[in-house]
């Protein structure tokens, strides 16, 4: 068995909406798999779905080839988008009482030094910075040792350096081995810690593969920018450029082409900028296409 | 089951306890109560002598006595001798006269009024040259309106810390996700409300024991039953008011309409379960509706040990009734429950 958890033409309903309209994919073990989407795309339905939270109205999630079962929540941990903790109850009385609720539970000390939560052992829970929080959540999700880890959001909300640090946390989680299933807003952090992703927009999956092979397979290998006005006025524009936002936008397969088109167009390079294609092009395409399709 | 029962149990102990205000809250408010009810009802309420005159429905025509021509006096007509005799020993009779055959009357020792009121009855036997009746004496407290109120009182503290305790917080922990995240662990919805129905009983019954133990400090109050048996009577009196706490929150997801529906249920209950007034004498729609609530019951049970020392035996049937309703509905609580 490959796949730890698969998801089998997935469909989810609510009053006028196809939320989620038959989506299937699987998860290999001990990867980092990326489930990413505009606003309203389904994700947090899916991954709602995949937690055994809500059942679809039709297909099925299957964990280790069988269907979800009562037994699948002692292997599974989640850090939700937004969670409340009961109050008044200190960051390491939250830890113990979510370790008591499973059979098997992670070494707790190991998981305070992991998660960076020395300093805030006794403080309450609702005295927490946003990087704190998130940090106690994740330790939460991590407390019965899972081997399959849901993450919405995590970063949402969260400062560069803490959403960086954050990173590097999921990294440490990943390099135990885990399994891992992320949602997220921010294709930098898609692109530094998913192995494989899928795209999902108005229900469905519109893009599947890593992140890298989905780049070269639906974008050009470099993009050069340059302004509008730096065009030579009575010049066309060449077949391979699009004008965005003020800026020309020209693409090509290998940089050394792309060059010599610009120098024999005459057009001023002086600000120019030659870019590699990444997620965030990526999903702007797809999703921006999907829309207006 | 239990480790993960007795897990939540505590979480949820530990933020009743923490939070001060809803500690004081539950405390303060019913001592304030009783310190009030007290403080209106210190004076006697009456100054004209009650004198009950024993007597079967046949033959009340017949009754007679010198004493009975006496002005400003209040003769009232009973038929349970046992009845007339335990208002004796709580001073709400000041003297009872049996005028049949057998002429006795009773009198309480301890009682101010009755001593006049015996002197009263004496003078009216000399003046007509009458035989006196036989003297019979009892002893007892007076029952004062803050001894039949207080059981009332920690009843009805006992409801609100019940009903919002534990409907809710509920529906705020659904609100706020805390529900969905304890969904995604092992727990139960049955382990959960456990959790919740005991923790609250833990906290009911111990905020009970010392309001009732810093009343009794104060006022020195009528108990004359088993200490055990109200403890039963309010346990499962506590039991039943959870679990109507829990059906109002099996699926509520606002605050503010949680708190419409509790006060819904809550504030009948305050007037018509005989808390601050006996029931007796008000309309029959008003009696059917208060035999429905859980409250009456609760009360007339600890009423009855406190005031008339009732054993366990005699208050089996509200207990029955209480307990077995609190279990009903936490079933059915159990079942409507939703997590998010």
């Amino acid at each position: 068995m490959t796949h730890l958890l698969e998801a089998v033409d997935l469909v989810k309903t609510f009053p006028g909406v196809r939320a989620v309209d038959g989506v299937s994919f699987d998860v290999a073990r001990g990867q980092c798999f990326g489930l990413l989407g505009p606003n309203g795309a389904g994700k947090t339905t899916t991954m709602e779905m995949l937690e055994g939270i809500s059942r679809p109205i039709s297909g099925q999630v299957l964990y280790q080839g069988r269907a979800l079962d009562r037994e699948y929540r002692e292997d599974i941990g989640i850090q939700f988008q937004s969670t409340a903790l009961q109050d008044f109850q200190t960051v390491q009385e939250s830890l113990v009482m979510f370790t008591r609720l499973y059979r098997e539970s992670a070494d707790i000390d190991e998981l305070i030094e992991l998660c960076n939560l020395d300093d805030i052992l006794h403080r309450d829970t609702r005295k927490l910075s946003g990087g704190q929080r998130q940090r106690l959540l994740l330790a939460i999700a991590l407390v019965n040792d899972p081997k399959l880890v849901f993450l919405d959001e995590p970063t949402t909300g969260l400062d560069p350096q803490a959403r960086r640090n954050f990173w590097g946390l999921i990294e440490t989680v990943l390099q135990r081995g885990k399994t891992v299933i992320l949602t997220t807003h921010y294709m930098e952090e898609a692109q530094r810690l998913c192995d494989d992703i899928v795209i999902v927009d108005q229900g469905r999956i519109i893009a599947r593969g890593s992140p890298g092979a989905l780049v070269k397979q639906h974008l050009p290998a470099v993009i050069a920018r340059l302004p509008a006005q730096a065009w030579p006025v009575d010049a066309p524009l060449p077949e391979n450029s699009e004008l965005r936002n003020g800026f020309i936008e020209m693409f090509a397969d290998e940089e050394h082409r792309l060059l010599e088109q610009l120098e024999s167009s005459g057009a001023n390079l002086g600000d120019l900028k030659i870019e590699s294609p990444n997620l965030e092009d990526l999903f702007l395409k797809l999703t921006g296409h999907a829309l207006r399709s | 089951m239990w480790r993960r029962i007795l897990s939540i149990l505590v979480a949820r102990n530990r933020e009743f306890y923490r939070d001060r205000a809803g500690l004081g809250w539950n405390i303060i408010m019913p001592v304030v109560f009783v310190f009030g009810f007290a403080l209106i009802f210190s004076g006697e309420p009456q100054d004209m002598f009650k004198v009950g005159i024993l007597s079967s429905q046949q033959d009340r025509e017949q009754a007679q006595s010198p004493f009975m021509d006496t002005k400003h006096i209040d003769f009232i007509m009973v038929d349970d001798e046992a009845d007339a005799i335990a208002k004796i020993e709580r001073h709400q009779l000041d003297l009872l006269m049996d005028t049949g055959t057998s002429s006795r009357y009773w009198i309480n020792e301890h009682s101010q009024k009755g001593y006049l009121a015996e002197r009263l009855m004496q003078a009216a036997y000399v003046e007509s040259s009458q035989p006196l009746p036989q003297r019979q004496t009892v002893t007892g407290r007076a029952l004062r309106y803050v001894d039949w109120v207080l059981p009332g009182i920690l009843a009805m503290n006992m409801m609100f810390s019940c009903f919002w305790g534990v409907g809710w917080v509920i529906v705020r922990y659904r609100k706020n996700g805390v529900l969905r995240r304890l969904q995604a662990t092992p727990l139960s919805a049955f382990e959960f409300l456990t959790a919740q129905v005991l923790s609250r009983l833990a906290v009911v019954l111990v905020a009970t024991i010392v309001v009732y133990a810093g009343a009794d400090f104060f006022l020195d109050f009528i108990m004359r039953g088993s200490y055990l048996t109200l403890f039963i009577v309010y346990s499962a009196g506590a039991m039943c008011l959870i679990s109507m706490g829990l059906i109002i929150a099996a699926r509520l997801r606002t605050e503010e309409l949680a708190d419409g529906l509790l006060n819904i249920f809550s504030w009948p209950m305050l007037l018509l379960s005989g808390v601050w007034f006996s029931m007796e004498g008000t309309s029959a729609a008003a009696q059917f509706l208060s035999r429905l609530m859980p409250l009456t019951h609760l009360v007339d049970a600890a009423r009855a040990v406190m005031i008339d020392g009732a054993g366990l035996l005699q208050v089996m049937p509200q207990i029955m009734m209480l307990g077995g309703t609190g279990l009903l509905l936490l079933l059915i609580a159990a079942r409507l429950f939703r997590w998010d």
